[in-house]
């Protein structure tokens, strides 16, 4: 029988793990942690119809992120889940996993910061996801959902480039697109081929040679190398893996740069102020790691001024930045500590700027 | 084509197997990894399951074992081993699956992993090489270093005052549910190799029946860190080593029903 697409009312947590089944997924280690705790009591009682599926609640997010490497290294189809300090303490592994080329899917379903913080939304973590996270020279691919339907399709987006460049892919999120239920359309199972893994340490067989998995390459002329290497697959990905969405820039005189929930706090700061004649678009990144740079920068040769929204001191717009590269004004509006900000908040940096920039005519 | 060895009429009754590779060692004179490494890489030929043999080597001296063991390997960030090890056996369980690790990566930066993969049972084989000291990084005190012995971070002798007791965590292991076969050997004489090599085959055959973790022992010795010549340094591990550590199983599977 061939299975199809199905339409269900899900919170964004539990749409993120049906889909991970739906994906194929073999194996899933973690640990509660709010606001994601969803994602793993979802597996768990999902697992019988999925017998295939490992689903391990670990010691600690070390453990956990281990045994991701461990499991991965295997060949697996692997994904692991926390917020805030759990992502903190998973930071060596993924490093390790990024030297070793590991693929696995991680999702942060971001908590507010730092510390023990709060388990209010935030998108404290950019910094982290997008420049590395933990030592060395690295990247994760990183997709920023703005609503439950993408919490699935990134799932399946998440493995595929994952296991297309061996790499660990992330999905930044946060407690609020987590817990909000909205209506989803979930891909059938079986929907996501396996790529042939021929590195994967299953058992040398005699017609091969022995498989090793490492990230030690302790003479410096490899290990260079190595980094390279890691360099050379990254160009590619910022090349050919770049994504975002733009909502009425043609015309537009100031351009809203947002991702994941505040991109839909934009996007109602946007129709408000066409309301008000204000002539405001809006660009979402949807990868932030490849970041839109080339797109932001047409823009801006274009428009008066660019104002970058986070529920955070100011990340995302230190890339913002760079693309612009001084070609107009960049602001910034942002919320910390769990809170979130109103578009009628976020309208009111815009009229400011406006003004501004009317001022200046 | 294989090419006969050139024997002159002698019959050839101890050589390389061929679970190892071609590449010298680098561990220093006397040391008791080479040997731990190959007793376990002659029980994986013996059994024939080359093909279905995954080792995990974490960071320590012989974090390179993948170099030496002919098989398929992972390297593992310090202390993760048995996690790593774990992750491979929950998605691969019909392969034997071991950790080998040294006593600060097991019994120090490692402990949580250690007491959860053994309670949960997991069936793998650790190994665990005791020899009192971080060897890797230069002889800094470890878990198992001795009462009064010195390290370059114990530099006037281990007190208990300010660093401790020395940790026994094989006995604490044999303690816990998930454990099936535990057990303490060594390898600096013929006979302790010897002994080594039946528990090793034991460990790897119980793995097959599932019935939980199997964790080996073995006390060893680190000539270059405990500053002695490799025949001082076995003298040593006898007279000091093994009445903290004695040999011995400290669990068998019978007892585990
Ligand atoms: C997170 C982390 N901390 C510290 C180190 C440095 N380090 C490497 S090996 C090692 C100790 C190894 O000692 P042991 O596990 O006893 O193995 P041996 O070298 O004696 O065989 C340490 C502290 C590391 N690699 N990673
Ligand atoms: S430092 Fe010690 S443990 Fe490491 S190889 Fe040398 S003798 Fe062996």
């Amino acid at each position: 029988m061939e299975e199809k697409a199905e339409v269900r009312l899900m919170k964004g947590n539990e749409a993120l793990a049906e889909a991970a089944f739906r994906a194929g997924m073999h194996a899933y280690f973690g640990y509660p942690i709010t606001p994601q705790s969803e994602v793993i009591e979802y597996l768990m009682a999902e697992q019988p119809s999925h017998p295939e599926c490992v689903i391990l609640q670990a010691e600690s997010e070390l453990a956990a992120i281990n045994m991701i490497y461990g499991a991965s290294g295997a060949g697996a189809r692997v994904m692991i889940t926390s917020s805030g300090p759990g992502i903190s303490l998973m930071q060596e592994g993924i490093s390790y996993m990024s030297s070793a080329q590991l693929p696995c899917l991680i999702a942060n379903i971001q908590r507010g910061g730092p510390g023990l913080g709060t388990i209010q939304p935030s998108q404290g973590d950019y910094f982290q996801a997008v420049k590395g996270g933990g030592h060395g020279d690295y990247h994760l691919i990183v997709l920023a959902p703005a609503s439950v339907q993408e919490m699935a399709d990134f799932v399946f987006e998440g493995f595929r480039l994952a296991e297309k460049y061996r790499n660990p892919a992330m999905i930044l999120t946060d407690g609020a697109l987590g817990q909000m239920m909205e209506k989803v359309v979930l891909p059938p199972k079986g929907s996501l081929p396996y790529p042939e893994k021929p590195w994967a340490t299953t058992g040398k067989t005699k017609d091969r040679e022995r498989n090793i998995i490492t990230s030690l390459f302790i003479q410096p002329e490899k290990m260079e190398q190595i980094n390279l290497g890691l360099q050379a697959k990254y160009r590619q990905i910022e090349k050919e893996e770049v994504r975002y969405e733009t909502i009425a820039v043609d015309d537009a005189e100031i351009l809203l740069v947002a991702f994941g929930l505040t991109s839909r706090i934009c996007q109602k700061t946007q129709q408000l102020a066409r309301e008000r004649g204000m002539r405001v678009g809006l660009l979402r990144p949807i990868t932030l790691y490849p970041f839109p740079v080339e797109p932001i920068a047409a823009l801006a040769a274009k428009v008066d001024a660019v104002l970058v929204v986070e529920m955070n001191a100011g990340q995302m717009v230190e890339d913002v930045r760079l693309a612009v590269e001084g070609k107009c004004p960049v602001q910034f509006k942002g919320r910390m500590g769990g809170m979130i900000p109103s578009p009628e908040e976020v309208l009111q940096a815009v009229e400011t700027i406006a003004e501004k920039q009317h001022a200046e005519l | 084509m294989d090419i006969p060895p050139l024997t002159n009429g002698y019959e050839i009754v101890y050589k390389k197997p061929q679970t190892l590779t071609d590449t010298p060692m680098h561990y220093c004179p006397g040391c008791g990894h080479g040997v731990a490494h190959r007793v376990l890489m002659e029980v994986v030929e013996e059994m024939g399951i080359q093909d279905r043999t995954i080792g995990v080597a974490p960071v320590g001296c012989s974090v390179f074992a993948y170099d030496y063991m002919n098989i398929d390997m992972q390297e593992a960030p310090h202390g993760r081993a048995s996690a790593v090890a774990s992750g491979i056996k929950r998605v691969l369980p019909d392969r034997y699956v071991f950790s080998y690790q040294g006593d600060g990566d097991l019994a120090a930066i490692g402990t949580g992993e250690t007491i959860h993969v053994v309670n949960r049972g997991e069936n793998i084989l650790m190994v665990f090489i005791n020899n009192g000291v971080y060897g890797m990084t230069g002889g800094q005190m470890a878990p198992t270093t001795l009462l009064g012995m010195k390290t370059t971070t114990t530099p006037y002798g281990r007190e208990v005052k300010t660093a401790g007791h020395p940790l026994r965590i094989t006995n604490l292991v044999a303690q816990l549910p998930g454990a099936c076969y535990v057990t303490r050997q060594a390898v600096h004489t013929p006979t302790t190799v010897r002994k080594l090599k039946k528990a090793f085959r034991a460990a790897l055959e119980y793995q097959q029946k599932q019935q939980g973790t199997c964790f080996v022992e073995v006390v060893s010795n680190c000539p270059s860190s405990w500053k002695m010549t490799p025949a001082e340094a076995n003298k040593w591990l006898e007279e000091n080593m093994f009445p903290f550590y004695p040999l011995g199983d400290l669990k068998l599977p019978a007892q585990s029903n």
